[in-house]
């Protein structure tokens, strides 16, 4: 169905797409990841049915939607980490340049080198910060000391904790503030030089002036990595989003409602849920 | 007034209990710091241990307990790792496996001890000997160790857990570098809370360490514990009484040390574990 | 930057799977264990239990007593004694140790508090060969000025009793500590009296946690040797009053042992597995209730 450019060929799409503007800032949407039919389970009990839609290299895509339909979830099946919830199950397909991830015999340590992930609560190992970072290479099996030094400096630069903690490596990772946390998490997903990047709600722990710094960050990230960020957040979607995904429950289980451009998503939806939504009449 | 009586109860209740913890320690003390001196702490035992010191079976009692910890210890550290990460809690296997050690730590010790005589001492031929006792004794750490490492190591949060799958670590690496040493201070105090229950233990090492009170020359020759001793002075040995009390000295202080070390352990690592490196 | 290069130098640590099966099997060991005692218990008490050479299992309860000179093996008189003591030391050692919890949990002023709570640990560690010297040179003694000859069932509860409450009241004190901070507000709002907060909320609030405590004590109380050997007189008879001197099944086996021979020997291994089947019924109970706390 798509060659190795990973460029789409002749798969129907089964949302509502707006019309394709070309220019600023994101690219020509060349899909990175294509997720097909995609249900989850807990326990028998489907949270998430039926999901479609592709997501766009270089991209930010948002996942936008009320708790409980199936957001967190959608995004945990994308590297893999449903294989550690209990009773969880997968059907349907994710293409991560045309290979399909939840085939059982891939190689998920791989996987997960590729695609990152950033959670909620900033979860620093207890550790510090020199080793909440040199641990994902060690792991990679990158030992030279030189090596390992520039990559802690090039990735503390870009989530600009440089400056902060360059002279106290060796403290406690948890003895920064939230903000820097989680900045610091972001780091350590970076240092293994993923291509896409999965935040689940990144900001909501944080205050606001941290949250803010976040969210700088991830706007900087973007055409180098491809990001899927869920967010409650309304205006931070419409602030840093390129692409809009808006889930809702229907018939006892999440889907996916309507998926577009960022700003055609929230200045003229097509569905009227979404628009109800986004005024804030309903969820 | 009904409230009032119920509470003065409890104050006597309270009180009642202090004052006969109270009688119990202050006999120790006063019958036995007289026995306590360096020759007694340093001599072997003379004329049926009524003279002389406990020095021999101080060393008999370490190397017991030493061999025990090198069993039980790796065994139980294994299987609680297994239990706590490699299982489901509530899956079948979990659970069994999770009722054979609570049953097992309440066999009494007497029944260990006869398990030992049968097995460590007879089937496998070791005799009375120190590496018998201290096979009998890890069979008794075993459940303790197993308990307590496992729920230090659920009580870790999964978000660490978490965050190093994210990052495609192995569960090994996760283990040693971010789990264990998030757990140590619970496994430290399991494994002491086990020493000292090993330490107090007679009954199941009467058929299997033995009743000699010379000094042992290997772990294949038999040696007397010190709570042994304390036992065959008070029952069999007329006039023993002093030195008794001088042995049930020693090893209270002994017992009550491990326990304050295994405290201060604790919260010296609840206070220093964010920094490790 | 999409071919992962990897210096793979050394695999450090073996894969998922391969960890998953090494720590898998020091794991069944330490379960096995349990399985290995059995399976030997049993192997020594054969020749008695199949009743081969002369003795069947009903004989152990039937004869008049434990005379092995003259191959009579009534355990009958050693079990009474055994969950006479246990249950008199349960008597005392139940509503004290609760007691005990309750006082340091709700009313003691926070610095008695912690050297109670210390004490309490304390006890709690003490051998039971040191409360047997102690209830040997001081208890018995006392029990027999009032009383000859002092060595006795009601010393056998009396050390039972004082080596049984810590366990009580360090696990109820756990259970009570457990319950909801609001359960007490809840109730002092409604202006009940603390004895009633206490006995009536708090109490079967954890009753769950103190019922395990206490089936923990009674395995602890009958599983008892040392302590109760040294004070108790070791009679075998069937306990007519407090203070008749008694002989408990594990007080027994290590008086026997040592000396013990053939059927003698095997009816002794007997009375291990009647031990271990006593203590077995109680953990399953206790473990019971403890996974049913667990799910609420």
């Amino acid at each position: 169905m798509t060659d190795s450019t990973g460029l789409q060929k002749g798969i129907e799409s089964p949302y509502t797409l707006g019309q394709v503007e070309a220019g600023s800032p994101c690219c020509e949407p060349v899909a990175h990841l294509q997720i097909r039919d995609l249900t989850i389970a807990y326990h028998g009990l489907t949270v998430l049915s039926g999901v479609s839609l592709d997501v766009y290299r270089g991209c930010i895509t948002a996942l936008i939607g009320p708790s409980g339909c199936g957001k967190s979830s959608f995004l945990a099946c994308l590297n893999r980490l449903t294989d550690l919830l209990p009773g969880a199950h997968t059907r349907g397909e994710v293409r991560l340049d045309g290979q399909n991830i939840l085939a059982p015999g891939l190689d998920v340590k791989q996987l997960r080198q590729r695609i990152g992930m950033i959670f909620q609560k900033p979860n620093p190992f207890p550790l510090s910060i020199r080793r909440n970072l040199e641990l994902p290479l060690l792991e990679r099996g990158i030992r030279q000391r030189i090596e390992i030094n520039r990559r802690i400096e090039n990735v503390l630069r870009d989530v600009g904790l440089w400056d902060e903690v360059a002279t106290r490596l060796n403290s406690p990772a948890t003895r920064l503030s939230g903000g820097q946390q989680q900045r610091l998490c972001i780091a350590r997903a970076l240092i293994l030089e993923p291509e896409i990047l999965l935040m689940d709600e990144p900001c909501s722990a944080l205050d606001p002036l941290s949250s803010a710094v976040v969210e700088d960050l991830i706007l900087r990230l973007r055409g180098r990595y491809t990001v899927i960020i869920v967010t409650h957040n309304l205006a931070q979607a419409r602030r840093i989003a390129n692409y809009a995904a808006f889930f809702w429950v229907t018939e006892q289980s999440g889907k996916l409602i309507e998926f577009n451009r960022c700003q055609s998503l929230f200045e003229a939806p097509q569905n009227s849920l979404t628009e109800a939504y986004i005024a804030g009449t309903k969820g | 007034m009904a409230d009032r009586f119920f509470l003065l109860t409890l104050w006597l209740i309270a009180g009642l209990v202090t004052l006969t913890f109270a009688w119990l320690l202050g006999d120790i003390l006063i019958k036995g710091v007289p026995a306590i001196s360096w020759e007694f702490l340093s001599q072997a035992p003379s004329r049926a241990g009524r003279q002389g010191g406990i020095w021999p079976i101080l060393v008999s009692t370490v190397l017991i307990l030493s061999v025990a910890i090198c069993v039980a210890l790796p065994l139980g550290l294994c299987s609680a790792i297994w239990l706590a990460e490699f299982t489901r809690r509530d899956g079948p296997l979990g659970r069994r496996i999770g009722l054979a050690l609570d049953i097992l730590a309440g066999v009494p010790s007497i029944v260990i001890g006869l398990f030992g005589y049968a097995f460590f001492s007879g089937f496998l031929g070791l005799g009375f000997s120190i590496l018998s006792g201290g096979l009998t004794l890890a069979c008794m750490m075993l459940p303790i160790l197993v308990r307590t490492a496992e729920s230090g190591l659920t009580a870790v949060p999964d978000e660490w857990r978490h965050a190093a799958a994210a990052l495609g670590m192995r569960r090994g690496s996760v283990l040693w570098h971010v789990l264990l040493p998030a757990a140590a201070p619970a496994i430290t105090a399991g494994l002491l809370l086990a020493v000292g229950r090993a330490t107090a233990e007679t009954a199941a090492l009467i058929f299997t360490s033995g009743y000699v009170d010379r000094m042992p020359e290997s772990l294949s020759d038999s040696g007397r514990a010190l709570a042994v001793h304390i036992y065959d002075l008070s029952m069999n040995v007329t006039g023993g009484d002093q030195a008794a009390y001088g042995s049930a000295l020693v090893l209270v202080t002994l017992i009550i040390v491990i326990n304050l070390l295994a405290n201060l352990l604790s919260l010296y690592w609840a206070k220093r574990k964010v920094t490790l490196a | 930057m999409h071919e992962v290069t990897v210096t793979r130098k050394k695999q450090r640590w073996p894969s998922d799977a391969l960890m998953k099966v090494m720590l898998g099997l020091p794991a069944l060991a330490a379960a096995a264990l349990l399985l290995l005692i059995v399976v030997f218990l049993v192997y020594e008490a054969w020749p008695v239990m199949t009743g081969r050479s002369g003795i069947s299992l009903l004989d152990f309860f039937r004869s008049d007593g434990w005379y092995p000179l003259q191959e009579q093996f009534g355990m009958l008189p050693m079990v009474w004694a055994s969950i006479a003591a246990a249950l008199g030391a349960m008597l005392l050692a139940v509503p004290m140790g609760l007691a005990c919890a309750l006082f340091s949990q709700y009313l003691a002023p926070a610095w008695i508090k912690g050297l109670f709570n210390s004490m309490i640990s304390l006890l709690a560690g003490i051998p039971s060969v040191v409360f047997g010297l102690w209830g040997l040179t001081v208890l018995v003694p006392l029990i027999g000025q009032w009383q000859p000859p002092g060595a006795s069932l009601l010393a056998a509860v009396l050390i039972l009793a004082m080596m049984t409450l810590p366990t009580v009241a360090l696990t109820s004190r756990a259970a009570l500590a457990a319950t909801t901070p609001s359960l007490y507000q809840g109730a002092a709002m409604l202006g009940m009296s603390r004895h009633r907060i206490l006995l009536g909320v708090l109490v079967p609030a954890a009753r769950r946690g103190i019922l395990g405590g206490v089936l923990l004590a009674i395995a602890r109380a009958l599983g008892e040797t040392m302590a109760v050997l040294m004070v108790a007189g070791n009679v075998v008879q069937t306990p007519a009053s407090l203070f008749d001197p008694i002989r408990v099944l594990t007080a027994n086996i290590a008086l026997e042992m040592a000396y013990a021979v053939d059927q003698h020997r095997s009816s002794l291994f007997v009375s291990g597995l009647l031990l271990m089947a006593m203590v077995a019924i109680l953990a399953w109970l206790a473990n019971r209730m403890s996974r049913s706390m667990a799910h609420g």
